[in-house]
């Protein structure tokens, strides 16, 4: 099977004044799978994952999505590649002034063009997929609790049925059950929709769950790109104490019973 | 995944002996959503128990397109639909997630609006009694900032002087562009006004005195009062505002750091430090444009006209002035900060309040203006 690229980013180059986010980084994103972005704090997961978007224009070196480099692409064009991406912020990045039905509903009626009843009956069966009770659809983002913001943010990336998705650690401040239902999710969206996923995350779990293939951020590029079981197989002291530490061969275990 | 060139999903009910069947094919997607939303509606009553369904033609489908079937089918026709081993594992169980979600939380909830008279009625009702209360927590914001203040005030440890020399900054020298151009121009309209009306009376003259009396008195004060409520209160509203909205109020309040001490006190003495200076520069600029307009229109020399504004405005006209601004400059803040104060959550609170700062800032300025021109004539000053 060949695989078709969708993300292809070649001698990335990031720098905010004299600090060197990323260096020379390549990295391919292949159709239908679930890659997961690791690195410590601070090694530029976000970063990265805001310049595939085109939100940070990169110093030097190219990223193209569905092949195209969306800051050389006209705003119209680009506005119907970006219709193609569902993004959830770290922060979550509800519009503080809607309500979180309003937020999902939103691009419902700006890109697919449904009246506001029907976007706002669909609004509720994403919320509800994300695992948010239809209520809270009528409150405001600064009600909600911390898990909560994530949802409405996971629905409001679903809205419309996106090509690739971008979550930025999704699963931090949920509970391990909805954690868990969100993998599931995941993997289920997926399989049924052919769905791209690039996911930023530090959950050992949802890594061993749901990613086929695993890039490892440290010295400012991708030092592997894997299927989990080979990085954790990296020689490298980072990578090692990350999944061969206490948590890490906890997950292993939970992913491979029996093995250890 | 369909072979077939897409077609927009459909669904057609066919009755015969055996009883009736439903068809699904085409597309199922969101780009269909609202015919198919349609179409399901149409359908929705004709849906019996014993149904067959064949759904063996569908297209793409998402989870738009399976929400409207598992709404069309129901609960517990999905989840059997869920099993069918014809359909490939993906598509099962794409159908049990949406009908799960389904089942778990959308057990509708609709809320009726009330509108019309009663309604009306409410909203002056409401009204009425938020003014009220915007007064009382004006007036027990002006009390919290005071004993802020006297609390400080002994103790020049606590006095953030940075901050205030910054805000000192802000709201005093980078107004002072502005306010001067704007205080000049007044003061040109101010004088042709003057040489203009008092013409007829052969007392043009007399557009000296009327530029001094104005500007001293009245224009100087409120001209910078108002800049300032447009420029300063509503900067104070939205700096807090946004704070609070991100939650920075309550980590100031949780690291027993007092918000008032930090925040309030230095933007309220700021502002009464850089007011009445402002005053007096819009003062100065006021005049210089009457002077201006006297000398080219009147032909009044700049000599002519310093010496008949000694002769005839006392120092007490500028006293009475300048009087006003350390009161104008604490009510601007203390309603500016207040108001970021009241902000929720988000950006729409954070520019409701904004502009409820200026509106209410410039009404107490003048207002307060008005008693002490009461008060002034009172007094004959
Ligand atoms: N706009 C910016 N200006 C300056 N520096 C920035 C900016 N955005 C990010 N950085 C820096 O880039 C580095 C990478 O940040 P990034 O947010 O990508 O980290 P991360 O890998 O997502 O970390 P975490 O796991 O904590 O979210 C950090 O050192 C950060 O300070
Ligand atoms: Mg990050």
């Amino acid at each position: 099977m060949t695989r078709e690229t969708v993300i292809e980013v070649r001698g990335l180059v990031n720098r905010f004044g004299s600090q060197t986010v990323h260096e020379n980084l390549d990295l391919d994103v292949y159709r239908g799978e679930i890659i997961g972005i690791v690195g410590g704090s601070g090694t530029g997961k976000s970063v990265l994952l805001r310049t595939i978007i085109g939100l940070v224009r990169p110093v030097a070196g190219e990223v193209r999505v569905f092949g195209e480099d969306l800051l050389a692409l006209s705003d119209e064009r680009r506005s119907q590649v970006e219709r193609r991406f569902g993004v959830l912020f770290q922060s979550g990045a509800l519009f503080s002034s809607l309500t979180v039905a309003e937020n999902v509903a939103l691009p419902l009626v700006e890109h697919a063009g449904l009246p506001r009843v029907d976007a706002q009956r669909l609004a509720g069966v994403k919320l509800a997929l994300a695992g948010l009770p239809v209520d809270a659809g009528r409150k405001y983002p600064a009600q909600l609790s911390g898990g909560m913001i994530k949802r409405a943010a996971l629905a409001r990336a679903l809205a419309l049925d996106p090509e690739i998705l971008f979550l930025d650690e999704p699963t931090a401040g949920l509970d391990p059950i909805s954690a868990a239902a969100f993998d599931s999710l995941i993997v289920t969206l997926r399989n049924a929709l052919g769905l791209t996923v690039f996911l930023v995350t530090h959950d050992l779990d949802t890594l061993y769950s749901t990613c086929d293939r695993v890039a490892v951020l440290s010295q400012r590029r991708v030092l592997a790109a894997a299927p989990i079981d080979e990085v954790a197989r990296t020689d490298d002291a980072w990578v090692q104490a990350y999944f061969n530490g206490p948590r890490g061969r906890a997950a292993a275990r939970v992913a491979h019973p029996g093995k250890d | 995944m369909a072979t077939a060139p897409p077609l927009p999903g459909s669904a057609t009910l066919t009755r015969d002996t055996g009883g009736s069947r439903l068809t699904i094919s085409g597309d199922w997607t969101l780009a269909h959503y609202s015919d198919l939303q349609r179409r399901a509606n149409e359908l929705a009553g004709s849906i019996d128990t014993g149904i067959a369904i064949d759904i063996h033609q569908l297209g793409a489908l998402d989870t738009s397109g399976a929400f409207v079937i598992a709404e069309l089918l129901g609960s517990s026709r999905t989840q059997a639909l869920a099993q069918d081993d014809a359909l490939p594992p993906a598509r099962r169980a794409l159908l049990k997630t949406v009908g799960d979600a389904i089942d778990t939380y959308c057990t509708g909830v609709k809320q009726p609006r009330e509108a019309g008279f009663v309604a009306t009625l409410e909203r002056i009702g409401k009204a009425m009694q938020g003014f009220w209360k915007q007064t009382a927590k004006l007036l027990a914001f002006i009390g919290i900032t005071l004993q802020g203040f006297l609390a400080t005030v002994w103790r020049p440890r606590r006095w953030r002087v940075t901050s205030l020399v910054s805000h000192i900054e802000q709201t005093g020298l980078d107004a002072v562009p502005i306010l001067a151009l704007l205080s000049f121009m007044v003061g040109c309209v101010v004088a042709f006004l003057g040489a203009t009306a008092l013409a007829s009376y052969g007392a043009s003259l007399f557009t000296v005195d009327l530029i001094g009396f104005a500007f001293l008195r009245e224009f100087g004060v409120l001209l910078t009062a108002i800049l300032l409520a447009g420029r300063t209160a509503s900067a104070f509203t939205a700096q807090i505002g946004s704070m609070k909205a991100r939650e920075e109020i309550d980590a100031i309040r949780t690291l027993g750091l007092d918000p008032v001490e930090l925040l309030v006190l230095p933007r309220v003495l700021a502002l009464v430090v850089a007011l009445p200076l402002l005053t007096f520069l819009a003062m100065i600029a006021g005049i210089v444009g009457g002077g201006v307009v006297c000398m080219a229109v009147l032909k009044i020399s700049p000599s002519m006209f310093l010496s008949m504004f000694q002769a005839d405005i006392s120092l007490t006209q500028f006293l009475v002035g300048i009087a006003k601004a350390p009161v104008f400059a604490f009510m601007i803040a203390v309603i500016g900060c207040m108001e970021g104060f009241k902000v929720s959550g988000s950006a729409q609170s954070v520019g409701e309040h904004t502009t409820s700062a200026v509106v209410q800032s410039i009404f107490v300025v003048i207002l307060l203006d008005a008693l002490a021109a009461l008060f002034y004539m009172e007094m004959d000053w």
